[in-house]
């Protein structure tokens, strides 16, 4: 086993706890920190996979953006006091470990079908940094780029009316 | 090749996504553990993408974009909702329920 497998399986083994966590704390706020580990720890894991920009984007559009997007809300809601558990009772854990366990075992099959052979193109050097993730974008991917702003754009339009005082 | 470590963590991580809206009542926690689905996969995403090119990253962009869209969609909805029920909770929004 080399260095860069025991390192992924760290990070691994940590996003998966603190993804544990996540769905396990009581408190929004402690849920929404330990998401927040999560997502920093598979920003290690896409720069072990050669993907250094995305890497970057994680940390700053997930771990920055949006999740203090959510602890606004929760703040704003003022969710953060302890309550009593939201989570559902014993009928509900055996179903929904049940359902999650089910669809864990499909998910492991799927992983043993493999590639088809001869798929494997060993990257160019470097792949991962901007210039090799930014010309496809701007070339072959433009029109869904440019489609993605005016998602953007509507998404800022809807939550500027659905937050206005009165709807 | 990481390719299948990366695989295994990433339906991990989506089944704890799903085990998460499955079993919290709350709509933000339920709203975050959507979030957690969509990072497994993104995770996904870029170990095909190490293997079969940079597609695979390109995805992952649009999925951030859209993931960005949707918090702020859905955060404003839930928003919403607590100014009618004053409440978050999912056992207590059952207007649609028969």
């Amino acid at each position: 086993m080399d260095g860069t497998l025991i390192i992924f399986w760290a990070f691994a083994g940590l996003a998966v706890l603190s993804g544990l966590a996540c769905i396990t704390r009581r408190s929004p706020v402690a849920s929404a920190l330990w998401l927040v580990v999560t997502l920093f720890a598979l920003a290690a894991l896409f720069v072990l996979l050669d993907a250094q920009f995305i890497a970057v984007l994680q940390v700053l559009v997930y771990a920055g953006a949006i999740m203090v997007l959510f602890l606004f809300v929760i703040m704003l809601l003022n969710l953060g006091r302890a309550g009593p558990t939201d989570l559902k009772g014993p009928l509900g854990l055996g179903v929904g470990v049940f359902l999650a366990g089910l669809l864990l075992m499909q998910l492991l099959v799927l992983r043993q079908a493999g590639l088809a052979p001869g798929g494997t193109v060993r990257p160019p050097l470097g792949q991962g940094m901007i210039p090799s993730v930014a010309r496809p974008l701007f070339t072959v991917y433009l029109v869904p780029f440019e489609i993605t702003s005016i998602l953007l754009l509507a998404a800022i339009v809807g939550a500027v009316v659905l937050a206005k005082r009165k709807l | 090749m990481l390719l299948e470590p990366a695989l295994t963590v990433s339906g991990v991580l989506f089944a704890l996504g799903v085990l998460g809206v499955l079993l919290r009542r709350n709509a933000i926690v339920i709203f975050m553990c959507v979030e957690l689905m969509l990072n497994a996969a993104n995770l996904a995403f870029v170990a095909f993408a190490q293997q079969l090119g940079v597609a695979g990253q390109i995805f992952v962009f649009f999925v951030m974009a859209v993931a960005a869209a949707e918090a702020a969609v859905g955060l404003a909805i839930i928003l919403a909702v607590y100014r009618h029920r004053r409440t978050v909770d999912l056992q207590n929004i059952n207007l649609l329920k028969g």
